[in-house]
């Protein structure tokens, strides 16, 4: 069997997800587009008639980001037109999904692919799209449905993270995206967005708050205790598939909750002939894959399992992994995450996430990919695993390693 | 058999089809009164010179419901695909309203329909109800004894006449969510509030008022707004963003409220949102489909047999003694005015009983008369008592210390301090003056009626009835037979209750008789698995979750510490060595030394505030008894704490105490709170199947201990592959 690579990955800034946000003005097929032509740019040798497939996540496929948006963007973009496109929906982790996609593709049957996502959450609210799991009483009381706040604040209160690890958490993280900024570690990957005369519109991330400290979050009302405990009531819900808890403490807020946000990214990935006959030059192999599915009510404790099985698949042990990229969904399920491996937070998120800088959902899984290769390249180190939790139960995860 | 619904037309041409059930007070449905509705309506709809149609009864009342004993029924004789028969039977009932909700229009342009108008005189329930849904206009008589709704949740199913999609579609889910998943029954004009009911007006003007609007009803007003083009359901369907939040927070409410254990709340929730999303007559035939689906679930044909089966079929007597004629209570004397005798004399002076409340001195008689004044001054202020009813209630009871008052009382019932001394005292006095042939009865909670019995000078007018607190709101009543208990006076104590309208059960004279014999396993388990380690947490939850309405601790808290360690020296007293050694006791001791005596220490199991809210499990108790690492799964804490009263009610049962099936399921309903959705402890058994039982028994007893050894009797089922019901079905015998 042939190897995956990747040969390039490109992000946008990531806009506040209002409609205050830089990035609002912007369509989700432009933005789309702006990033697969991006990676056209940098990227003399790719041949877009010769693309395999666009495969691009995004979490809230209505309106603008309906029918089959990878599609939409190709079109939209200069690349051929010979170039299909694939949307796909894995929630948090379609990004991610879209590289892992490609990666078992170009594994299997060889070619180029364009692989990444979009979430243009100020434009298409999240959850306009519907959800029989929420709404439909059979399916909702069988997988005991609550949402995703209150299951981030069962696995607190299951495992012991109280309000105070988790604003420290998040003020941990907006420092350390602050110093990536400061010290230019993303600049490989961020991409300036431009309009259609070629005037920027965004080239930071502009969702930070550097300052944040324990103080100013601790103001803040967690945001999940109203719906949990008065109306409609989840917690009861969620004390019937967790029984041994006497009551859900509700720890989080929008402070150590991950942001929500405009943005996008993409990722070239191949085999190596592919690549060999574009002239394009690997940074990374894909090493393996993983997606799994948990239990639905406490949702977001997917990337424990998925850690687990991407190991088994690479044949490796968490000790071989230099770096992890955890999304930053919620405090708890990052500490979660840390608790279960007793990995060091020095190896974790080490330039801030999803808290820090925001969760554009169909996006985040190439984002976190993009942060990760940009890290092992600038510090020598050989290996990254990145995981997110994803929503109704399930959980993803990729190893890549720098050539 | 056309009689059920009668059909006349008069000189202007509106028909009208009058519900008339022969030989009933109260109109029910049966498949006989639908072909009768059906062969009406068609008459009224095929007849050129009728111009509409009026629904009405002849009867005080529209209608009780459909009659649940044939719903049962159907599903039995419904032959080897019996979801078949149901769905298609209900299907049938949902062409008959729709056909009278079209009034014979052309369903595609929906014109030439006839107004069709329910005139409804009093109280209508379930099937009633839905009748009236599907008609153009619905009209109530403003009845003061009305009750309008469809209860059906209340035993185990939900309206499948298409009451549950019409409801929802009309007044949109929020709206209609008290009505069908609480099964609320409103007063008329609370009906019209709620847009039940579209107009409410003078009993004696119904029929005019009814006859009026069919003659000047315009092609509008026959036409349902879900037969117009673009109707919108109010709120919204489930994909609008407000129906959304709907559907989500009723899927999550009513799922937390059930603990996911009343198949039917889910069911109906499931019909209300898959029938928005498709047209009308679609949502009928999913109504139809989860209809069948709850009917097909034993749990509810449980909950309709215990429920409403035999529980209707106790209060009419079905234990009374054969021969022994009309016993009913003329006066009544209650010895002791605490809060249990002014609850007993409350309930008789309400239900019209003349009573003498008898303490030892006249400052104690009227504490006990103002406990009542004070219960008819809460109905005062819920606006369900006048003051005229109050003053007459009051006005049949007499507080007196004096025995010669009881003169003429024909039932006597003591509430005294529960000591064999004192109770033998007011025995002999009272019957010192009541008349030779008077019952008199012990309301004991704990001594046993034939040691009682012997200060009587005639044991066998000697019973016990054994009220629950607080009497006003408990529905059970046990009477407990002592060994010379003659049937006279069983009868007696059953036709008082009748007349106070609560539920008996009959039961034999053994300690702690059958409700409270079963409940105090349940505790004393809880009390073990704390002692084990378990987390409190647990315990509490999975108890709930099974749908016990307070957890194991609550229930200690609330019935108190102190009682539970009087019970628990009591028993070792009485059994001596045979005294089952429990690491719960130490439990018990441990928060009685602490003075942590329940909610009325307002510290427990549980932490209170300074009003007595209860705020959650004392810290302290896991301190004391550390909680273990490895926890038991819900299930085994789930049927430790089932087996815990069901294995008891089988020995009662087995003993002799208990001496009918169907006693056992009402009373541990009625009387603890028992699993509701089970029909009971035997049902539970014949629906998990006696050979599951007897084979989680045996792993149970192997693990922890005797107590959970299967009763030879339930081994013995499990053995031959028969049920509780399938063998001892005392309604079953007798038909």
């Amino acid at each position: 069997m042939t190897e995956a690579y990747i040969y390039d990955a490109v992000r946008t800034p990531r806009g506040k997800g209002r409609k205050d946000g830089s990035l609002h003005e912007v369509t989700s097929v432009r933005l789309s587009a702006e990033v697969l032509n991006e990676l056209k740019r940098r990227n003399e040798g790719l041949d877009t008639s010769k693309i395999e497939d666009v495969i691009w996540g995004n979490v809230t496929q209505v309106g603008e980001q309906g029918a089959c948006l990878a599609r939409s963007a190709v079109l939209y973009s200069d690349y051929d037109q010979k170039a299909p496109g694939l949307s796909i929906n894995r929630f948090c982790a379609s990004g991610m999904e879209a590289v892992n996609i490609a990666a078992n593709q170009a594994k299997g049957a060889g070619g180029m692919y364009v692989a990444g996502g979009v979430e243009m959450m100020s434009r298409v609210p999240m959850g306009s799209d519907g959800a029989a799991i929420a709404v439909d009483p059979t399916l909702a009381w069988k997988s005991y449905f609550v949402p995703q706040g209150i299951s981030a604040d069962i696995i607190a209160t299951k495992y012991g993270f109280s309000r105070d690890d988790c604003d420290a958490y998040a003020v941990e993280s907006q420092k350390r995206a602050a110093r990536a900024w400061a010290e230019g570690r993303f600049a490989r990957s961020v991409m300036t967005v431009r309009d259609q005369n070629g005037l920027p519109i965004l080239e930071r991330d502009e969702y930070i708050r550097p300052d944040t400290d324990m103080q100013s979050l601790g103001a803040l009302k967690p945001a999940f205790k109203d719906m949990g405990e008065t109306m409609p009531g989840f917690d009861k819900v969620a004390i019937l598939k967790y029984p041994e808890l006497e009551r859900i403490e509700h720890v989080h807020h929008a402070g150590n909750s991950s942001g929500i946000v405009d943005g996008a990214a993409g990722v070239l990935v191949g085999s190596k002939e592919a690549g060999e006959a574009m002239g394009l030059k690997p940074r990374a192999r894909i090493r393996a894959v993983a997606r799994v599915g948990t239990d639905p009510t406490i949702m977001l404790t997917g990337p424990v399992p998925a850690t687990q099985r991407v190991l088994e698949n690479a044949g490796m042990s968490i000790k071989d992994i230099d770096l992890f990229e955890v999304n930053e969904a919620f405090a708890s399920v990052v500490l979660l995450f840390m608790q279960a491996f007793d990995v060091d937070h020095d190896k974790v998120n080490v330039n801030g996430g999803a808290i820090a800088m925001g969760h554009p959902l169909g996006a985040t899984g190439a984002m976190i990919i993009n942060t990760a290769l940009d890290e092992l390249e600038r510090t020598g180190k050989g290996t990254a695993l990145c995981t997110l939790c994803v929503a109704s139960g399930m959980g993803a995860a990729t190893i890549i390693e720098r050539v | 058999m056309t009689d059920i619904f009668k059909y006349d037309v008069d000189a202007d041409g509106v028909a009208t089809l009058t519900w008339d059930l022969p030989g009933k007070s109260m109109n029910v449905m049966t498949l006989e009164g639908l072909e009768s509705l059906n062969a009406g309506v068609d008459k009224a709809l095929g007849d050129p010179a009728v111009k509409g149609l009026i629904i009405t009864s002849a009867k005080p009342d529209f209608a009780g419901g459909m009659d649940l004993n044939i719903l049962a029924g159907m599903k039995r004789q419904a032959g080897d695909d019996p979801a078949r028969g149901l769905f298609e039977g209900t299907m049938r009932m949902h062409e008959l309203l729709r056909k009278i909700e079209l009034g014979g229009a052309d369903r595609k342009t929906m014109k030439g329909g006839k107004p069709v108008v329910w005139a409804c005189p009093g109280t209508a329930a379930g099937i009633g109800l839905e009748i009236g849904l599907a008609c153009h206009r619905r009209i109530a008589a403003d009845n003061p004894k009305a009750k309008i709704g469809l209860p059906e949740i209340l035993v185990g199913i939900f309206p499948g006449g298409g009451g549950t999609t019409r409801l929802a579609w009309m007044l949109g889910a929020m709206a209609a969510a008290p009505l069908l998943l609480e099964g609320k029954m409103l007063a008329p004009a609370k009906a019209k509030a709620a847009g039940v009911v579209d107009e409410v007006v003078p009993a004696d003007q119904l029929l005019a008022r009814a006859k009026e609007w069919v003659l000047n009803a315009g092609p509008d007003d026959v036409v349902k707004p879900w037969d117009k083009k673009g109707y919108k359901i109010p709120g919204g369907a489930p994909y609008h963003p407000a129906g959304f939040q709907t559907f989500v927070g009723a899927s999550a409410m009513i799922h937390a409220r059930t603990q996911g254990v009343y198949p039917a709340a889910q069911a109906l929730l499931a019909a209300v949102y898959e029938g928005m999303l498709v047209p009308f007559d679609t949502a009928l035939k999913i109504e139809a489909r989860w209809f069948t689906k709850v009917l097909m679930n034993p749990s509810s044909e449980a909950m309709i047999r215990s429920l409403f089966i035999n529980k209707e079929a106790l209060e009419k007597g079905a234990v009374r003694p054969a021969g022994v004629p009309d016993m009913r209570v003329r006066k009544l004397g209650v010895l002791g005015a605490g809060m249990m005798g002014a609850g007993i004399a409350f309930v008789a002076a309400r239900a019209g009983i003349e009573v003498v409340l008898m303490d030892r001195d006249q400052e104690a008689a009227d504490r006990g008369l103002a406990t009542i004044a004070g219960l008819l001054d809460e109905g005062v202020k819920k606006r369900k008592v006048t003051e005229a009813q109050k003053a007459e209630v009051l006005g049949r009871v007499v507080a007196t210390p004096d025995y010669a008052r009881l003169e003429g009382c024909d039932l006597v019932i003591e509430a005294v301090f529960e000591d064999m001394g004192v109770k033998a005292d007011v025995t002999a006095k009272a019957e010192a003056v009541i008349p030779e042939d008077a019952i008199f009865a012990s309301n004991t909670s704990t001594l046993p009626i034939t040691e009682l019995a012997k200060a009587s000078k005639r044991p066998e007018r000697f019973i016990g009835i054994h009220f629950f607190s607080p009497v006003h709101k408990m529905a059970l009543v046990e009477i407990i037979k002592g060994k010379q208990t003659g049937d006279e006076a069983v009868a007696k104590a059953l036709d008082f209750v009748r007349q106070i309208r609560k539920t008996p059960i009959v039961v034999n004279d053994a300690r702690f008789f059958y409700a409270n014999r079963c409940i105090i396993p349940y505790g004393a388990e809880a009390n073990r698995m704390v002692a084990e380690g378990v987390e409190p947490a647990l315990i509490e939850n999975s108890a709930r979750q099974m749908g016990m309405p307070l957890g194991p601790l609550q229930l200690g808290d609330e019935t108190s510490i102190d009682l539970a360690v009087k019970i628990m020296n009591a028993t070792k007293a009485a059994l001596g060595d045979a005294y089952p050694d429990n690491p719960g006791d130490a439990v018990i001791q441990k928060l009685y030394e602490l003075g942590r005596l329940g909610r009325k220490a307002k510290a427990g199991f549980y932490e209170y505030d300074e009003k007595g809210k209860r705020l959650r499990i004392w810290p302290g108790l896991r301190e004391l008894f550390p909680v273990r690492k490895d926890q038991p799964s819900k299930t085994e804490v789930q049927n430790r704490l089932m087996l815990a009263q069901v294995l008891e009610a089988v020995r009662a049962f087995e003993e002799g105490v208990l001496m009918d099936i169907r006693e056992g399921d009402v009373g541990a309903i009625l009387g603890w709170g028992f699993a509701p959705w089970s029909g009971g402890p035997f049902s539970w058994i014949d629906m998990t199947g006696p050979a599951k039982v007897v084979e989680i028994c045996e792993d149970l007893a192997a693990r922890h201990g005797p107590r959970f050894a299967p009763p030879a009797l339930l081994k013995e089922l499990a053995a031959k592959g028969e049920t509780f019901y399938g063998r001892f079905d005392a309604a079953k015998k007798a038909a």
